[in-house]
């Protein structure tokens, strides 16, 4: 399966006001592979994740999402595309009137029809694997804590198993260790489910540890490579990037890591 | 990609149960694949082996009912085995054997009678400490003007202008044409009544002392509370929710000074003046109903309103104005600033800041009523 790819953008533009954010943008997400996309504030990010999601509708372009067209497709096509996929917003994006459980629920009850005890023994279930203590479930997200959010949302985000999962800065706001635990979770919960991630970070620690590749938003396009090419690209920015001493330091602490492993 | 629908079935081979299970093990599934595995009959056997070669594509939820299937057959006693697990699927199924069973705890259930009585008692006590907060805050807010007023420059100018154009000039056209039609209303209705009496003439005494004293003053304000008493809610609401009232703390900032003083001073002055606007234009209405049902023409009714529109009917409607002002920007400003949690709270606050507000301004209005029955105005 690998090799085939899930998410194809070609010659995207996005454009608000005279504002351009993205143009002839190309971008390929392969099955199975997490893609870190970084890129400078306001660099369009965010913009490009819902661009995907269909959320964002771009001034020119084509965009393809599990093989639907995501701003010509007919509708329905267009919302089974939707419901495959999950979406971990910045800061989580939590229904504030909805328990933990209630939350994860509510993308089941939107698009199937479950018996209740078993939908809550699913939310418990997805309330687990994220990590989350049981007693969370019955909790409203204001009496969580940041980490806890980002968990919570995770946990909604697969309510419905799907199989591409879009993380918008997840351990941005985490202390070292929550990020670092909850790096580790996604690479677990990718391997097990079988996901594809496009994870937006600014988590140099995150690229380094979880991502397959990486794409860097410059110039209002992406090069898309390994760390390996990315250290070797002449570009300023994405020299400044990569060879801080933030990086440096990341990635140094990554190799040892994997050395430590193999 | 479309596999066919999720099976499962048991068989009996030399002794021995055989369950086998196939075809697609997905959430999209799981209400018949529920009733699929409630539908098994595990009989009295020593060993059952789970076949789960013919599975072509399991999720969370799959794996979930698959465990819970074999979780049927254990409690009969018998030792289950599962078989035939594709190597993809297996890491899918450790990560829930891994994570299920973890219920979470049951919330306690309690009587739906006593729970009315004590939903009807906590609400009571936290009517009571909300009062008595408000009238803290009512202190706290005149502190901090008593503070200002010494050294006027650090009143913010802009801010007030801003919040008198929002809460003073936006809201004359409604209020206008609020009034104009109640002073019909009024002068149409009194018409009728006093007409059978032959007294229609005191329609005009009647519209005067309404118009003056209670209603242009007492409308207005309602519409205000509605208007801008809910605005303040729920911008100060937002900013708490987004911790920016704990940033202009932090930052040694004082909210009150900040933002509840400019909206509620830009209240006390725009609500006046907006009764002034009400008063004039609800006669107005009343002056052309009149004209236009009663036998008089306008220089008549003119001279007649000129006797009955006295001075300290407007006077005492007036006075209101400021009162009334205070109520609603205290109120809305209060409840905004206990918004805590989430976006919920606000709607919350928000609903409940407009429906103090009106009552305390009828409250406030009333005990108006009896003072000025008191000193004989
Ligand atoms: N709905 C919008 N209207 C106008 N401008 C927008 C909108 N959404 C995003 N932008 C602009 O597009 C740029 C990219 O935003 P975003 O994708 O949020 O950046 P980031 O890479 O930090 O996530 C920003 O300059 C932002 O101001
Ligand atoms: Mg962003």
């Amino acid at each position: 399966m690998a090799g085939e790819a899930v998410i194809r953008i070609r010659g995207l533009r996005n454009q608000f006001g005279r504002q351009v954010v993205h143009d002839g943008l190309d971008l390929d997400v392969l099955r199975g592979e997490v893609l870190g996309v970084v890129g400078g504030s306001g660099s369009g990010k965010s913009v490009l994740m819902l661009t995907i999601l269909g959320l964002n509708r771009p001034s020119a372009g084509a965009v393809e999402l599990l093989g639907v067209d995501v701003l010509r497709g007919d509708a329905e096509a267009r919302a089974a595309a939707q419901t495959r996929c999950g979406v971990l917003f910045q800061d989580g994006a939590l229904f504030s009137s909805l328990t933990v459980t209630e939350n994860v629920q509510a993308p089941m009850r939107e698009h199937l029809r479950l018996p209740a005890p078993l939908m809550d023994e699913l939310a418990a279930l997805k309330i687990a694997m994220v990590g989350l203590p049981p007693d969370a479930g019955p909790k409203y997200p204001g009496e969580l804590s940041g980490g806890m959010r980002k968990r919570a949302g995770l946990a909604r985000a697969l309510s419905l198993d799907p199989e591409v999962v879009f993380l918008d800065e997840p351990t941005a706001g985490l202390d070292p260790i929550g990020a670092a635990g909850f790096d580790e979770l996604i690479r677990d919960l990718q391997r097990s489910l079988g996901l594809t991630v496009v994870m937006v970070t600014h988590d140099l620690d995150s690229l380094a540890a979880i991502c397959d590749r990486i794409a860097v938003l410059v110039d209002k396009k992406v090069r898309v490579g390994t760390m390996a090419d990315h250290m070797r690209d002449r570009h300023p920015w994405i020299q400044e990037y990569f060879h801080g001493p933030r990086a440096r330091a990341a990635f140094a602490a990554a190799d040892m890591a994997s050395g430590e492993g193999s | 990609m479309e596999d066919g629908p999720g099976w499962i079935r048991q068989a009996e081979a030399d002794g021995r149960l055989v369950v086998s299970a196939g075809g697609a093990w997905t959430v999209a599934g799981a209400a018949a694949l529920e009733q699929a595995v409630a539908a098994l009959a595990p009989g009295p056997a020593g060993q059952v082996r789970f076949d789960l070669s013919a599975l072509e594509r399991v999720d969370t939820a799959g794996v979930f009912l698959l465990r819970a299937a074999a979780r049927r057959y254990e409690e009969t006693g018998a030792d289950v085995a599962l078989e035939g697990i594709a190597a993809q699927m297996r890491p899918l199924f450790e990560l829930v054997a891994g994570n299920e069973g973890r219920e979470p705890p049951e919330a306690p259930r309690s009587n739906p009678l006593t729970a009315v009585v004590e939903r009807l008692g906590r609400s009571t006590v936290a009517g009571v400490r909300e009062l008595t907060a408000l009238v803290g805050f009512v202190g706290e807010v005149t502190l901090t003007a008593a503070r200002i007023s010494w050294r006027p420059r650090r009143f913010r100018i802009v801010s007030l202008t801003n919040q008198i154009e929002r809460a003073g000039l936006n809201a004359i056209p409604i209020i206008l044409l609020m009034t104009f039609l109640i002073g019909i209303v009024i002068a149409y209705q009194g018409a009728v009544q006093l007409r059978r009496l032959g007294f229609e003439i005191l329609t005009i005494d009647m519209l005067a002392i309404t118009m003056l004293r209670e209603l242009g003053v007492l409308l207005t304000a309602i519409m205000i509370a509605g208007r801008s008493g809910s605005a303040f809610t729920a911008e100060i609401g937002t900013m708490k929710v987004n911790e920016e009232i704990a940033a202009m703390q932090a930052l040694g900032l004082d909210p009150v000074e900040i933002l509840v003083l400019p909206r509620i001073i830009a209240l006390v002055i725009a609500l006046p003046i907006l009764t002034v606007f009400a008063d004039v234009i609800g006669l107005l209405g009343g002056a052309a109903m009149a004209v236009v049902s009663m036998d008089m023409n306008t220089t008549q009714f003119m001279v007649r309103l000129g006797e009955a529109a006295t001075l300290p009917h407007f006077i005492v409607g007036l006075v209101k104005a400021p009162a009334f002002a205070v109520i609603i920007g205290v109120v809305g400003c209060y409840e905004g600033l206990r918004v805590s949690g989430g976006a919920d709270s606000v709607g919350v606050m928000t609903t409940r800041a407009v429906v103090l507000s009106i009552f305390l301004v009828i409250v406030a209005d009333a005990v108006f009523s009896i003072m000025f029955a008191a000193m004989g105005v």
